[in-house]
């Protein structure tokens, strides 16, 4: 498809358009709210708590293709105290999700380490659902020098 | 385009050890978000489902997204109580699943 100028012109000027009114961004990132909702669904509607799990990741990521991120809860691992699975997300993102671990009564420890790509920097948060429905979170900004997500 | 995956598991543990499993596979990760040479989206292949599994029993699993990194890395602990055989499996998104196994010895 050939764009002539005036096409051309005509359609940065709705880009600006859309930047100024912030739905460009909204497009190409997830927001901060989707990241919340996402939450919001995997807690069933309430807010999860703090405390209990740990995000462990370098607070500036140089390389945004390969950040190491480990999460731990503070968890027994056994009848009465088990964690289900703890999903990690990335609010700058343009796809919130990052990874979900499913743990078992074998896991021994609630504890997994990944790596991730993040486009820019920004808050990761993981969440940790416990066997009786309980949630429980844990929020960490990731300054990114080069973002990770080609363009 | 998936290559062997490199896992590492010790070969011996105690009854009631927690070790700790490491699992890699070279795999491009292609996140959807990616525009090629043309100019046009690259389409999303990923990896998008990890199991283990011990004596056939599922111990820990992974769902993964576009935005992990190229070459899947996923570190995680498994509390020992018999010897017997792992299994971990990848599955890729066009289909195909990726397995090898490794054999621990629990004294």
């Amino acid at each position: 498809m050939n764009i002539n100028r005036r096409q051309a012109l005509a359609l940065s000027a709705g880009a600006a358009v859309f930047a100024i009114t912030g739905v460009s961004t909204k497009l190409a990132y997830a927001a901060a709210e989707d990241t919340e909702k996402a939450i919001m669904d995997l807690a069933g509607g309430k807010a999860p708590q703090s405390g209990k799990i740990t995000l462990t990741s370098p607070e500036i990521a140089e390389n945004g293709n390969t950040v190491p991120v480990s999460v731990k809860v503070d968890s027994k691992m056994m009848e009465g105290d088990m964690v289900k699975s703890i999903t990690i997300f990335a609010e700058g993102n343009p796809n919130p999700d990052v990874v979900t671990f499913h743990f078992s009564a074998m896991s021994g420890a609630a504890t997994a380490s990944t790596r991730m790509r993040l486009a820019k920097t920004q808050n990761v948060v993981a969440v940790a659902k416990m066997a009786d429905g309980s949630t429980y979170m844990d929020k960490k900004e990731v300054k990114v020098t080069i973002g990770g997500c080609g363009g | 385009m998936a290559s062997k995956p490199r896992v590492k598991v010790p070969k011996k543990a105690s009854v009631g050890e927690v070790i700790t499993i490491k699992t890699l596979i070279s795999h491009k990760m292609e996140s959807g978000q990616r525009k090629g040479k043309d100019g046009k989206l690259v389409p999303r292949k990923i990896i998008n489902k990890f199991t283990a599994e011990f004596n056939g029993q599922e111990v820990f699993s992974a769902d993964m997204h576009g935005a992990v990194s190229a070459n899947p890395y996923l570190e995680f602990t498994v509390k020992m109580s018999e010897s017997g055989t792992f299994k971990f499996s990848w599955v890729d998104d066009d289909g195909s699943v990726y397995s090898t196994e490794k054999k621990i010895t629990v004294s």
